[in-house]
């Protein structure tokens, strides 16, 4: 393992050094959360390039692309923010700009990497080029007199970034168009109880805020923000009686396919089908176990879902049509993330226990390969650089 | 203040001996399950390296002066009204104790 990595860094620096041209459009990715360190993955050739090593405390860890496709920036947990080369396999900066981060996005344009910190409580905004700082933007709340934890940031149109309070319950609207250094904020309060996290759907439109301090999310239209932020799905969420939630959904990616959403149910064993024309809750898919991520192959034939602790063991796989489940398998304990390739004719998972990455055929669901990997969560790929919200 | 978190820390590291002997601890094996646990489970929420996130901080700091018993309840049984649910069913009482004994001391690797 470790020679046969080394075999494949010295190849990687020699074709490098040689000056052979490749294309980064299928590179990406697994975080390697215990040791603060990425496999370098290539998913036309399903091999790993290597091991970067050296980037922190990455549990929770996630990444943005950069616009060519050549960088990542990888946010860390103890507020680390890596710039990676994905052609050299080498860390390129990395700053240490919060005491404690929970990740971030790339604006509109390419230009701007923002961080939504714990601690200090608020946004940060750096030049993508540099990490130079362009703007802090403390989440100052009146009633709390402190400074709030910030979750769910996301990117949007006109070089937007959007973000919740989970301690203030607010949503607020950074806008960088006119002036990145003193960018337009607008304030949404009284948005619901502890946002968790949100997410925007893939044509920038929606931003949704999942809240764990009561039922319902909160749904603000980004093409007319001044409608103001309104509450959908007053079921959705704990409530009462539900089971006890070991690890809450992740709302990073919402399944969309045409005018339907699938998320992942909180406290309860199903996929929530919500029509997002109306924000009507229009039926369930009973799963395995509680939903971590639902996630719909790149064309929006399938769901892939997988599961929070203790059936953290299994995938299963929904076909959007029908509505079935059409498969479940066990790929080993605690399956954290799921990233299909660009088109979708395959899907890579990591298996945290099972210390290793396993590739699938989405058609077939024949298992393609397996690589070591030591316990991997985030597996990202560079096709998210060309889209919203991820 | 200094001199009477000293005092603090020896009485709970006496307190701690007199529960160790009077109750029996997790086997080696299944101790090397409950520290993974507790860094990867736990750690989704409160961190890695348990310096908090949309959960508390459980660094020995954060925890000195938390109540004991209130914190194997908090384990077994969660807090109602937060994200943090309860762990009764994969995690017995002295299990729990043993990891908040762990935490209040610096948890292991």
């Amino acid at each position: 393992m470790m020679l046969a990595g080394g075999l494949l860094l010295a190849l990687s620096a020699g074709l490098a050094q040689a000056g052979e041209l490749r294309g980064t459009g299928d590179l990406g990715i697994a975080v390697e959360r215990a040791k603060g360190s990425l496999q370098w993955l290539d998913t036309t050739h399903k091999t790993v390039l290597g091991r970067i090593e050296g980037l922190g405390d990455l549990s929770h860890a996630s990444a943005v692309f950069s616009r060519d496709a050549r960088y990542a920036y990888v946010f860390g947990r103890d507020g680390g923010l890596t710039k990676v080369d994905l052609l050299t396999g080498k860390i390129v900066n990395r700053i240490i700009q919060s005491g404690n981060s929970i990740g971030g996005a790339i604006s509109q344009d390419g230009r701007y990497i923002a961080a939504a910190n714990y601690t200090p409580g608020g946004v940060k905004i750096f030049d993508a080029e540099t990490l130079e700082l362009v703007v802090d933007i403390p989440a100052w709340s009146e009633e709390l007199k402190g400074l709030s934890r910030v979750v769910g940031l996301e990117d949007a149109t006109d070089n937007r970034f959007v973000f919740s309070l989970f301690d203030a319950g607010e949503i607020w609207i950074a806008d960088l168009s006119d002036d990145p250094k003193q960018p337009k904020l607008t304030k949404f309060k009284n948005i619901g109880r502890e946002p968790y996290d949100a997410l925007v759907t893939p044509d920038a439109r929606w931003y949704i805020a999942g809240l764990f301090g009561e039922d319902g999310i909160a749904v603000l239209d980004l093409w007319q923000p001044e409608k103001g932020v309104r509450r959908a799905l007053p079921d959705y969420g704990r409530g009462q009686e539900k089971l006890p939630v070991y690890k809450m959904p992740h709302l990073e990616t919402w399944a969309v396919s045409g005018n339907l959403a699938f998320i992942p149910g909180v406290g309860r064993h199903e996929v929530v089908i919500v029509d997002i024309e109306t924000w009507q809750k229009v039926g369930t898919i009973p799963v395995a176990g509680q939903p971590v991520f639902v996630m719909a192959r790149p064309d929006g034939r399938q769901l892939w879902v997988n599961f929070a602790f203790p059936h953290y063991d299994t995938v299963q796989v929904i076909d959007v049509p029908s509505r079935q489940i059409v498969h479940t398998m066990k790929p080993g304990k605690a399956v954290l993330h799921m990233e299909f390739t660009p088109r979708g004719e395959a899907v890579w998972l990591s298996v945290r226990d099972g210390n290793r990455l396993e590739v699938y055929d989405t058609r077939s669901f024949r298992k393609l390969t397996e690589l070591p990997a030591d316990a991997p969560s985030g597996i990202f790929f560079t096709s998210r650089a060309h889209r919203f919200g991820l | 203040m200094h001199r009477t978190s000293q005092s603090l820390v020896v009485s709970l590291m006496l307190l701690a001996a007199a529960a160790q002997a009077a109750e029996p601890l997790p086997s080696t094996e299944r101790q090397k399950e409950l520290v993974r646990f507790v860094r990867q489970e736990c750690g989704f929420c409160h961190g890695l390296k348990l310096t908090g996130g949309l959960g508390t901080p459980l660094t020995p700091d954060a925890l000195q002066d938390k109540d004991f018993d209130g914190l194997v309840g908090t384990i077994l049984t969660g807090r109602p009204g937060t994200a943090m649910p309860g762990w009764q069913p994969f995690i017995t009482e002295a299990e729990a104790r043993w990891i908040v004994r762990n935490l209040q001391k610096g948890f292991p690797q």
